[in-house]
């Protein structure tokens, strides 16, 4: 188990940007995940940890030892592809087995380990079979079983649950944790899907245009955003354009140019909003912390739009300058249809100011 | 866990000479080093000496001249015939195509399986079978004339006439083998949506079905015009002597070779031309037809007339597709010497088989074509796998020439090939190790290899382009070095196809015969050499049993192709 340390880390590839000015420091055992839309550099990194680039600038670390040109069959390395990559030619046992031969076991110690990891991810009965035979879900742990046998210092996982259905997705996302706790080795895993990175990272970090955007805990990044960005892709929210009008200790008052007023909570902002009286800021309210009827900032609305998901009513509510995104959580009462008035209270922690 | 000692990464020289970006032009370099020195060089040897001694542009003044026409005729009898030949090959394949994979009817299926049958006859042996069966005294025409005891024989294939109709026998396939993929691909819901908007029949053809078969037709055209226009073997059985080729080959052997040389020049022009409009015509070609699992309905022939008219039809064709391979086989088993004038050879015997394994002067023209075969294949491999995995694999500027340059010897006809290697080889250069190669084992290899260049990179990068690139990866994350890697991933994954481009690389090169006629030498004469001589020396039957030898071995090989193609088909995942 070894700590990654990304330095300064640039790169380019002609002339166009992957990824640049990278400082990452992943502590040894943990689940570190780079999140972000596609072609935000996230799969680059993936591949410079890995030594399938090197970075046109920077430094990469395992522990303190400088790797940053290292080839990749040195490294020490498990990785998961995205399509697994799995040898074709080869059955389950031979595709295991692939790595401890390089590393020249004696086929006894082979044998046992390839039989010990075949057990962990649960494919017992599967040794003989051509990778051709295989469900996608099988595959996807012949992958992981792969990558683990090594007993690799650092696992990589490069969106490994992206081929495969919602159903078998929940239940590898578990299997995935579960493994990795057991065994305890740094894991970085590249996802776009906020759910899982939420679910199964220690911390995250949100890459976009090849530049991190906030390095945090899931409850982090999820309350506190830096920007609207990370607000936007992570969950649902709406972001409201607004003007500080008064900060009085705690309490803070903003209001759109159509009127609508709001009072929030200073310490609720991010380090890189513009705190002052007059600004221009922006306000990111999820949608699920919109409460239906009377309570702190109260407004009424028209509904445009019903959406019935069975464990949740969704609204569009159209008040003065914005429609906003109500979430109510289902509990059997009446459905509200299009066109009708409906009243909302935001609690006023649940008001988060942003910058740009 | 063990771990092996690592280096600090500020490691050898040698390490670090291998990670920089420059270090890749040391790896391809040899490639380019071979297509100069076999491909580029020869070329530009044989158009130095295009320009004569000291006459500067006089040969191809003389080319051009009024005064004595010959070559002007035979550049314009070439692409006449060319023309002629893509037009006779277009509708017989096309039509072919549609019949098969549009209509049900009796002898379909013998049909769809012998219609390829063309493609398994070596050029020489089949316009030899051509002669035997529709030239003067050949079995058809004499056959007519005795049943019906005419004077003379009603009709006989020679001239120009005689090598359309063979282009046509040997290349429609060619057209029929892109127009069923096409057709094949045609979601046969366009036509229906076409006649649900209330399109006539042939509306439908001229606005919907044509226009999609453009691509493919247009893509078989060029390819077939190439090929007549390098077509060698049938303007010479023929007697047609004023084609480009058979020019250049008349200047050799007269000993002109300035002349072969300009000759040769002006047609590498056109079929250099070819070969850039062909690779930008398929860039832009778009595939249009996307659907996947189209389910082509062939419609059912029901009338009793049209059945009884298709059986005879299908006979027919079953007849004319088997007759030249039925008729090598007859004379291969006649006796030498024996068949003169009669419509069918009169004594049969089945020496010729024993005499080909047995007899030393028979069997050595075999030998030297397994030989020179195999030495040509190897170097096929080595270069075809290095260049396939450069190609697909490896990021460095100059990909495009390569591959140009690749396709270029293919590209050329067999003749100026030919005429290249004597220019640049019948003196000493360091591309022949000082040594002077016109005369000796190697210069046929050395053709063979030039000739057959692409054949086992193009089948080599197919299966490269396959394989995902990230199985690499995994396997290089899992520790194993790059040489490993190649050895225990690339290599056993891309077997069938880099086999496949191989065998046909070796049967292709064992029945070569348009270079290897006019570089031989006697000690190393080669298998279609010896067919063609064989001929003229009226040894039908040792000639014929040559060419079904050729044959056999190329059904085979046909054979063990298709059956690796299936293979991969399911184990790829």
């Amino acid at each position: 188990m070894k700590g990654v340390r990304l330095q300064d880390i640039t790169k380019t590839f002609g002339k166009v940007h992957g990824v640049k000015e990278l400082n990452i420091d992943i502590q040894p055992g943990e689940f570190f995940t780079f999140l972000g839309p596609s072609g935000c550099g996230k799969t680059t990194t993936l591949r410079m940890i890995a030594g399938f680039y090197y970075p046109t600038d920077g430094k990469i670390f395992f522990d303190e030892r400088d790797v940053t040109r290292l080839q990749p069959n040195k490294r020490d390395i498990g990785m998961v592809f995205q399509n697994y990559a799995l040898f074709p030619h080869m059955t389950v046992n031979e595709n295991i087995a692939f790595g401890l031969e390089v590393r020249k076991f004696s086929k006894q110690a082979i044998s046992e380990k390839v039989d010990e990891v075949r057990g962990l991810v649960r494919l017992e009965q599967y040794g003989e079979r051509k990778i051709n035979e295989l469900s996608g879900g099988q595959q996807q742990r012949v992958a992981l079983a792969r990558a683990l046998v090594i007993k690799p210092d650092i696992l990589l996982l490069d969106e490994p649950l992206s081929n495969l259905d919602a159903k078998l997705r929940e239940e590898t996302r578990i299997e995935i944790k579960r493994l990795q706790a057991e065994l305890g080795v740094t894991t970085v895993y590249v996802t776009h899907d906020q759910t899982e990175a939420m679910a199964m990272s220690d911390r995250i970090m949100v890459m976009e245009n090849g530049y991190v955007q906030q390095i945090g805990t899931p409850q982090e990044i999820y309350n506190r955003p830096v920007n609207r960005f990370v607000s936007s892709f992570i969950g649902e929210s709406n972001t409201l354009e607004m003007t500080v009008m008064s900060i009085d200790g705690e309490k803070v008052i903003v209001r759109n140019e159509h009127g609508v007023k709001l009072s929030g909570l200073l310490s609720n902002s991010s380090p890189l909003a513009p705190m002052n009286k007059g600004e221009t800021i922006h306000v990111s309210i999820r949608p699920e912390s919109i409460l239906q009827g009377d309570g702190e900032n109260t407004l009424t609305g028209e509904i445009t739009f019903v959406e019935f998901t069975g464990l949740s009513v969704n609204y569009s509510v159209k008040v003065p300058g914005v429609t906003l995104k109500v979430m109510i959580i289902n509990t059997g009462g009446k459905l509200l249809q299009i066109g009708d008035s409906i009243q909302l209270s935001i609690p006023s922690r649940s008001l988060y100011f942003l910058g740009e | 866990m063990k771990k092996q000692p690592f280096q600090s990464s500020q490691d050898s020289l040698w390490a670090r000479i291998t990670r920089s970006p420059s270090f890749i032009y040391v790896l391809i370099s040899p490639l380019f080093l071979i297509l100069f020195g076999y491909v580029i060089f020869p070329f530009y040897q044989s158009f130095i000496q295009s320009f004569g001694s000291e006459t500067g542009l006089n040969n191809y003044k003389k080319f051009f001249s009024l005064e004595s026409t010959a070559n002007l005729e035979a550049l314009w009898t070439s692409v006449y015939i060319s023309v002629i030949s893509v037009i006779t090959c277009a509708i017989v394949g096309v039509l072919m195509a549609f019949l098969l994979e549009r209509y049900d009817f009796p002898g379909r299926r013998v049909l769809s399986i012998l219609v390829l049958v063309p493609m398994a006859l070596p050029p020489l042996v089949g316009v030899l079978s051509f002669t035997f069966l529709y030239g003067e005294s050949g079995i058809i025409p004499r056959g007519i004339q005795h049943l019906f005891n005419l004077e003379q024989v009603p009709f006989k294939l020679k001239g120009v006439w005689g090598v359309i109709v063979v282009h046509t026998f040997t290349m429609y396939t060619y057209f029929y083998l892109t127009a069923s993929a096409a057709i094949k691909g045609l979601d046969p819901s366009l036509e229906e949506a076409a006649t649900n908007l209330g399109a006539s029949r042939l509306r439908i053809w001229r606005k919907v079905i044509l226009p999609m078969l453009t691509p493919s037709i247009v893509a078989a055209a060029l390819l077939v015009f190439m090929i007549s226009m390098a077509s060698y073997t049938a303007p010479l059985i023929f007697g047609v002597e004023r084609t480009m080729t058979m020019q250049i080959y008349l200047s050799r052997t007269n000993g002109n070779l300035d002349m072969a040389a300009t000759q040769s020049t002006i047609l590498s022009f056109v079929s250099i031309s070819f070969l850039i409009i062909m690779r930008w015509y398929q860039n832009k070609r778009n595939y249009q037809n996307l659907s996947k699992g189209i389910s082509v309905h062939r419609s059912e022939v029901k009338s009793k007339a049209m059945k009884v008219v298709s059986i005879v039809l299908s006979v027919a064709g079953v007849i004319i597709l088997l007759l030249p391979i039925l008729t090598l086989i007859l004379i291969s088993l006649s006796v030498d010497g024996t068949w003169t004038t009669q419509v069918l050879p009169p004594a049969y015997t089945f020496d010729h088989y024993i005499s080909l394994f047995t007899d030393e002067r028979t069997w050595r023209p075999i030998w030297n074509s397994l030989q020179m075969g195999f030495v040509a294949t190897l170097g096929n491999i080595i270069f075809g796998v290095a260049a396939a995995y450069a190609m697909v694999r490896l990021n460095f500027k100059g990909k495009t020439l390569l591959d140009i340059l690749i396709m270029v010897p293919w590209a050329l006809p067999g003749t100026v090939v030919a005429v290249n290697l004597i220019a640049a080889f019948s003196e000493e250069n360091i591309f022949a190790f000082n040594q002077v190669l016109i005369g000796t084992f190697w210069i046929l290899p050395l053709a063979y290899f030039i000739r057959h260049l692409p054949l086992v990179f193009r089948s080599t990068s197919a299966s490269l382009m396959q394989m995902d690139q990230s199985i690499e990866e995994a396997s290089r994350s899992l520790g194993a070095g790059w040489w490993m890697t190649f050895r225990k991933i690339v290599l056993p994954l891309t077997l069938t196809g880099i086999l496949a481009g191989t065998l046909l690389a070796f049967v292709q090169s064992i029945g070569e015969f348009v270079a290897s006629i006019l570089i031989y030498s006697t000690s190393t004469m080669p298998l279609s050499v010896a067919i063609f001589q064989k001929m003229y020396a009226f040894k039908f039957g040792t000639a014929c049993a040559y060419g079904v030898l050729q044959i056999v071995l190329i059904l085979i090989v046909l054979t063990i192709s298709e059956r690796l193609s299936k293979g991969t088909a399911g184990s790829a995942i």
